[in-house]
């Protein structure tokens, strides 16, 4: 069960939570990822709302929160190695697990069809 | 009139305007509306070398120089020596005829003296990072508050009266963009007021800013100030005096959380006061907000260790309206010229500068009170190599009696308040050896006896 | 494993050698542990180099020979306006009358200085066709800050509180968005259109009552003049905006267009690229800012005036000042060095520097619109904007043409910017640059042009000839050593 945003974050459904990251195409899009910010546990966001960054040498992205929802768990694994970003973006390279008072929002992202036709048109 | 930066002869600008395909220089110029581009400038002949020579060596006798007088004017520019190795190494024209070192490859110079500078003012601070210059203390004093406040997510920043008043008022210049609160506090006996300090602390406080030495040379014994401002959940921003902390413990040790300051005094010409050079280091937690350029250590592609500028993203060419800060042009060549200085002194010789200068002050401090009706503002405030003397005549009065003694005494008080009236501030360095603080002596005995009389009582500064 | 070329000097040399010897204090006095306080003594000395003056001094020289610099070869980096830096400069501002005076000193003992930056203000009107100058800023952006903090204070001072947006060219120099938001601005950008020109139609429908000003600068970053300028600065001011002009493009016009008769109300100049004063690997610059009558009331104080009887003093009554930007005079040194520019030049140089820097741009477009992708046709002022495009395709991006060039012994362009423009190459010859140089660059680039139909690992690879290769910066921001430790 996974669903897309059109800024790239994905949300994978684990329950009534959810494990957040970016896309594989959103970290080649970047480069090498040197540096990753994210919240601390216990920090609620509105859906599409600026919850951290990510900066190759010679850009910074924003990440914006795909589902609305309060963190409950942070990947400091990817703060302390960016670069599972570039090798491991789906997996080991999750950033935040949310836990959302509004699931039914993640309905309204994209599949993983949409999302694929939507970056083939980039 | 031939002008020798303008390479082209007229049949070389013929040739030009023929490979581009038009017919004359107004060609290329047709698309700017007409009306604009009928300007006469009201500017001075062309002038040759030698004419430019002339006319501003006679601008510069116009002018007293330092070197010219027994010179006791600090406050905030160091009349210090600036050993010749320092002009005649940092003046080749490799370094200050290139740009940012944004081509590593081709900057390896630029780029070694600036991780050399970082590395020297964290060695001095007690911090652990710097960045590559501000413009100056004053606006490295304005940074460090904005810095606080994006730390710290607060508005509201303690300016200690201890801090250069040209530095606050940089600093209220500043705040003005993001509507900062800035408050200040008086200082007590010229000292900073540690308890009055912490008293001001508030919830929505970011930073508490202190100066060591203070802007009248005062050191009050500062180190249990940075518990109480990190129990109140602000930083501690401390102003320092590079040549002073070759005697004095470096703030990192006492807890700053930002230090600050001017480092003209290492190597860099007062210049009527700038270009100068700012420095600002902090802790390593705080990295993402520092302002400016940071030179770092890697690799190439062979292996060999080398430096290039680094976080970059920090910076307004690639973050734009989210950057820390808008800075781009600094003050590299001047903080090469401070890296410079900082390496032909060595610990030993940085810590004899300091020493020389506040024993001197000292000496000469007890010399003054001597003479009738002169006495320190506040005695009982200690100080390194900068004191405040209270006469009994105005300040300004007896600065300029000394003038055509050869004698620039110091900085009469008034000048930042006008209520002290009475006060000279004197600035001691290795430059005023014992024959130029006899000189002051005995000139100021000279004015004090003809000029004095009764003190006004309203004139003693509390 | 390979070693750093030249070791870092801190850590250096051995206890008690030194490179300059400090006189005694030769007076009778107390210790220093005697008069301050126990706790503020330092305990450990910093560790810094410990070697005699020659040592200190090779090190040094063997690092400046590890750069490039305009003395050395070209130096066509776009938007810094990298000209020669004149000797005759240099050697004023060291004159023992103008290097050693202090800020504080009685006005009375400064009146030659004050009288240079007396001169300097009024050229400086007279160069923009404006009313009144500060010298303080002590850089462009630090000018920048000065200007839109100076637009703030006039707005606050009409009572015109919903001011609260500046607009802002896709264009436009990093620096421009981010004063404005350190000015506590909300940044709204306008698009430019395909003639790379500000696209007027968005920007009158962004202009409305809530705009304090537009920045703008002229020519845009694109080397390309603003030829609407006359109907931007009638809908802005007829909006109730103000008119930023950023001079970092300053070369382009000087003594040919003055940005106060294309209506601007604020300008800053940049002393080290149009005014010559050295880069000086990063900086000093110097950021002058010159006002119309609508700012004048609140430029930074002291400015320095000149009395009926001939004196120059400094002018801090300024009710309405947005106060001082920075302590003292600003970087009076570099003052010195525009005043002896401006000298050498008078009002018909400056506009020859002008005209021969836009005709030496225009020379090297002409012959690099093939076979590089030249996005915009029109003729350019004092540097323009191609893609890289066509090479990227071939496997050799913008950062490795540039690398290439190195080789040839000459700097890369400004690369990636302005953002508009994908795999830009912004190139600058300057005014100061010959005809022989022009052709050695143009005849480097078409060569790095058929490598990369030739033999792309060469460009792949480069550069070869450098005393480090290529860097890795992924490294230096992932692992970042930022100091020497003991």
């Amino acid at each position: 069960m996974i669903r897309f945003a059109t800024s790239h974050e994905y949300a994978r459904k684990e329950g009534d939570r959810f494990r957040v990251g970016i896309t594989p195409f959103a970290s080649e899009q970047l480069g090498d990822v040197v540096y990753v910010e994210l919240p601390k546990v216990g920090r609620a966001y509105a859906a599409g709302e600026e919850f951290g960054v990510v900066e190759s040498v010679k850009a910074v992205s924003s990440l914006y929160m795909p589902v609305a929802g309060t963190v409950v768990e942070v990947n400091d694994p990817v703060v302390q190695d960016p670069g599972l970003l570039n090798t491991d973006p789906m997996d080991r390279g999750w950033m935040v697990v949310i836990e959302s008072a509004d699931p039914s929002a993640y309905d309204a992202l994209l599949t993983e069809d949409a999302y694929q036709t939507e970056i083939a048109s980039h | 009139m031939t002008y020798a930066y303008l390479p082209h002869t007229p049949a070389d600008r013929a040739a030009m305007l023929d490979t581009i395909g038009v017919s004359s220089m107004d060609a290329l110029l047709d698309h700017i509306p007409k009306a604009l581009r009928e300007v006469r400038l009201d500017l001075p002949r062309p002038h040759a070398e030698a004419e430019i020579q002339q006319r501003l060596a006679r601008l510069a006798a116009r002018n007293v120089s330092t070197s010219q007088q027994a010179s006791f004017l600090g406050a905030g520019v160091g009349h210090r020596y600036r050993p010749a190795a320092v002009d005649q190494v940092a003046s080749r024209s490799e370094f200050y005829t290139a740009y940012t070192p944004y081509q590593p490859e081709v900057s390896q110079g630029t780029l070694q003296a600036i991780f050399e500078f970082q590395s020297m003012i964290c060695e001095l601070t007690g911090m652990d990072v710097a960045n590559a210059s501000m413009y100056d203390g004053s606006t490295a004093v304005a940074e460090a508050a904005l810095m606080a406040v994006r730390v710290t997510g607060r508005p509201r920043v303690l300016v200690c009266g201890t801090v250069h008043p040209e530095y606050e008022a940089v600093t209220r210049t500043y705040g003005r963009g993001p509507g900062l609160r800035i408050d200040s506090l008086p200082a007590r006996s010229d000292l900073t007021d540690v308890a009055a300090a912490t008293a001001a602390l508030t919830p929505d406080t970011a930073a508490l800013i202190v100066q060591v030495p203070g802007v009248l040379g005062t050191v009050a014994d500062l180190s249990g100030l940075a518990d109480a401002v990190h129990a109140a959940g602000a930083l501690l921003v401390v102003v320092a005096d590079p040549v002073a902390l070759g005697v004095l413990e470096a703030p990192g040790r006492w807890g700053a959380d930002l230090v600050v300051g001017e480092a003209q005094s290492l190597g860099n010409a007062m210049s009527l006061g700038g270009p100068h050079v700012g420095f600002m280091a902090c802790r390593e937690a705080h990295i993402r907000q520092l302002p400016g350029r940071i030179c770092g250590m890697s690799v190439d592609a062979e292996g060999r260790p080398c430096f290039t500028l680094t976080l970059q993203t920090r910076e307004q060419h690639i973050r734009r309206e989210k950057a820390a800060s808008n800075i781009c042009t600094n003050q590299a060549l001047n903080a090469l010229f401070a890296t410079i200085h900082l390496a032909l002194l060595g610990p030993e010789g940085l810590r004899e500068v300091a020493t020389t200068s506040a024993l001197r002050a000292h000496h000469l401090a007890e010399r003054l009170v001597a003479l009738p009706g002169c006495r320190l503002a506040n005695p009982d405030s200690a100080f390194l190599n900068e004191f405040v003397l209270n006469l009994p005549v105005p300040a300004a009065v007896v600065r300029d009696a000394l003038l055509p003694m050869g004698v620039l005494a110091g900085l009469p008080l008034d000048t930042w308040w006008p209520e002290r009236t009475h006060d000279l501030l004197i600035a001691v360095t290795e430059m005023n050896g014992p024959e130029d603080l006899e000189g002051l002596v005995s000139g100021l005995a000279a004015v004090v006896t003809t000029q004095g009389g009764q003190r006004p009582q309203e004139a003693v500064h509390a | 494993m390979p070693e750093l070329l030249e070791p870092v000097i801190l850590g250096q040399g051995a206890p008690g050698r030194r490179g300059v010897a400090i006189p005694e204090a030769a007076v009778p006095a107390p210790s220093l542990s005697e008069v301050l306080p126990a706790a503020m003594l330092r305990r450990e000395a910093p560790a810094l180099p410990q070697q005699s003056e020659l040592e200190v001094v090779r090190h040094y020289l063997r690092l400046s020979q590890l750069n490039h610099a305009i003395d050395k070869g070209f130096y066509p980096l776009g938007s810094c306006t990298m000209k020669y830096n004149p000797k005759v400069n240099e050697w004023v501002a060291r004159l023992d009358g103008l290097a050693n005076i202090h800020p504080y000193q009685p006005e009375s003992q400064l009146q030659g200085a004050l009288e240079i930056m007396y001169d300097l203000q009024q050229w400086l009107c007279a160069i923009t066709g404006l009313e009144r100058c500060s010298l303080q800023p002590a850089a462009g952006a630090h000018g920048e800050l000065t200007g839109i903090l100076m637009i703030k204070a006039y707005h606050q001072h009409r009572d015109d509180a919903k001011r609260t947006r500046v607009l802002v060219p896709d264009s436009a120099h990093g620096t421009n968005p981010a004063t404005a938001a350190v000015a506590g601005f909300e940044v709204v950008t306008v698009a430019s259109d395909s003639r790379g020109l500000v696209d007027l139609a968005d920007l009158k429908a962004k202009l409305d009552d809530r705009v304090a000003a537009l920045m703008l600068t002229n020519p845009n970053t694109l080397g390309l003049f603003e030829e609407d300028i006359l109907e931007i600065q009638e809908a802005v001011h007829a909006a109730g905006g103000l008119l930023y002009y950023d001079g970092a493009n300053f070369n382009a016009i000087l003594g040919t267009v003055r940005p106060g008769d294309m209506g601007f109300d604020v300008v800053h100049l940049n002393l080290h690229k149009t005014f010559s004063t050295p880069h000086g690997g990063g900086g000093p610059g110097s950021g002058p800012v010159v006002v119309g009558k609508a700012l004048e009331p609140f430029l930074p104080v002291p400015i320095v005036a000149r009395d009926a009887s001939g004196n120059y003093r400094l002018d801090a009554n300024r009710p309405l000042t947005i106060g001082r930007v920075k302590a003292f005079l600003g970087n009076f040194g570099m003052h010195v060095r525009a005043y002896a520019y401006i000298l050498a030049h008078g009002a018909d140089g400056l506009a020859q520097v002008s005209r021969d820097a836009v005709l030496n741009a225009n020379y090297l477009k002409a012959q690099l619109k093939e076979p590089f992708e030249m996005p915009h046709a029109q003729p350019c002022m004092h540097e323009f904007v191609m893609s890289g495009s066509r090479q990227k395709a071939k496997g050799c991006n913008t950062l490795l043409l540039g690398k290439r060039l190195i080789d040839y012994g000459i700097h890369p362009p400004t690369i990636y910017f302005p953002l508009i423009v994908p795999e830009a190459m912004m190139i600058e010859p300057t005014e100061t640059e010959s005809k022989e140089t022009l052709d050695r660059f143009v005849s480097a680039m078409h060569n790095i042009a058929r490598e990369v139909e030739e033999t792309p690992a060469v460009v792949q690879q480069a550069p070869h000839t450098t005393p480090i290769k290529r860097v890795d910066e992924v490294l230096a921001a992932r692992k970042p050593v930022l100091r020497w430790r003991a």
